[in-house]
């Protein structure tokens, strides 16, 4: 891959979805834009990228940023932020709501397994003994990602990593070689294709938002851009939830850290002090 | 330092898990069937247990179930490693006492994911 074409490749991708491509992984680039010229009729992806030099074709272009946006999700993933949002994040919103839903955004849902995840939780609890109605919304800017979640429909790898055998059996049937989650599950998932990057504020407000290993993926002013539209979009009350190596801190004021709640910030100082 | 037990009639198969369970601190003893881990178990009762379904003598099944019998037989916590991959056998093994179920093929990740989920590590 020439020079040139790294550059068109990570000025297509950054400027539509603001993740940064890493120049130096060339390898990680054809590896994922194999597929997308191979579904879009090219021999190769040089072949991609030349027609989109020459033809600036916009849907092209959307297809190489979709195909290099990271998409990497588990169920449960890193298992301690499902605990958390379980045994305190959920239970303090439902003591302190009088009246309408919590509501939950996994912001960047990947494949579906975070959602998810989050509604099995939420059908465990409502099982035992919340009363408070909870609506769960999920967003990714990858269509290819919203299709397979919105169906979902997952391989033997994708449920061995991070999905309990109890909910396995409870939530899913197998289908041929595929896992099938229930309707009832899935029913509890609203869907949306958005851009992080775009305006946020007509999306509504939510009590939750997780946002995890999203921001990574970004660069300095642009994970400050989108955690200030998150904060934008968080109840008062509310919570975001980043992955385990992410933070706020030397981005952003709009957030700060939960004592003793490891990836967990609320919005401003004061309520982090006293919570 | 926490022990592990390797149930498996495949001596390649327990050597990777082997392999596995010590990158993740476990001391491992193997077995090659069911009879031969409840032995083990009789006399040195492991913090886990990795356990194949079809194995000669005594099969994981009957094993986990014989097992939960024993004195002290409830603390270990059991994580089938297996070739059958269809629900029914996720549901029975559960229902004789296992903790969780991976679907051979397996790699580290999946391992450590269900041990770490266990609490184990």
């Amino acid at each position: 891959m020439t020079p040139q074409t790294l550059a068109l490749v990570r000025l297509i991708v950054q400027s539509r979805t603001g993740v940064v491509v890493d120049p130096d992984r060339e390898y990680l680039i054809l590896h994922r834009l194999a597929p997308v010229a191979r579904r879009e009729g090219f021999d190769s992806v040089d072949a991609l990228l030349s027609a989109i030099r020459t033809q600036r074709d916009q849907r092209l272009m959307w297809a190489v940023a979709d195909g290099m946006i990271p998409t990497e999700s588990a169920f449960f993933r890193d298992g301690t932020p499902f605990n958390q949002f379980r045994d305190v994040l959920l239970p303090s919103l439902a003591s302190s709501r009088r009246s309408g839903p919590i509501k939950i955004w996994s912001a960047g849902c990947g494949t579906g397994e975070e959602p998810y995840s989050l509604a099995m939780l939420v059908d465990a609890e409502q099982a035992r003994h919340m009363a408070t109605p909870v609506e769960i919304y999920a967003s990714d800017l990858s269509e290819r990602c919203l299709t397979k979640a919105q169906a979902g429909i997952y391989t033997q790898a994708d449920i061995q990593r991070g999905l309990p055998a109890r909910q396995l059996v409870q939530h899913f049937t197998k289908q041929d070689a595929h896992w099938h989650l229930s309707a009832s599950i899935r029913r509890q998932v609203r869907w949306r294709r958005l851009n992080l990057i775009a305006d946020l504020s007509p999306i509504g407000r939510f009590d939750v938002i997780f946002c995890r290993y999203v921001l990574e993926a970004f660069d300095g002013p642009t994970r400050k851009q989108v955690l200030e539209q998150l904060a934008g979009v968080l109840n008062p009350e509310g919570y975001l939830v980043l992955g385990d190596t992410e933070t706020v801190l030397g981005l952003t004021e709009a957030f700060s850290p939960v004592s003793g709640q490891r990836g967990v910030f609320v919005r401003g100082w004061q309520r982090a002090m006293a919570a | 330092m926490r022990t592990s037990l390797v149930v498996d009639d495949s001596r390649v198969i327990r050597k990777v898990a082997r392999r596995i369970l010590e990158g993740m601190g476990f001391e491992v003893a193997e077995a090659s069937d069911g009879l031969e881990a409840l032995s083990w178990c009789q006399a040195t009762m492991p913090d886990a247990i990795l356990l194949d379904w079809n194995m000669p003598v005594l099969n994981g099944l009957d094993f986990v179930r014989q097992l939960r019998q024993q004195p002290g037989g409830h603390q270990p916590v059991v994580v089938f490693c297996t070739v059958e991959n269809d629900k029914a056998h996720v549901v029975a093994a559960l229902d004789a006492g296992a903790n969780e179920y991976v679907m051979k093929p397996f790699d580290g990740d999946i391992i450590r994911g269900k041990f770490a989920a266990m609490g184990l590590i």
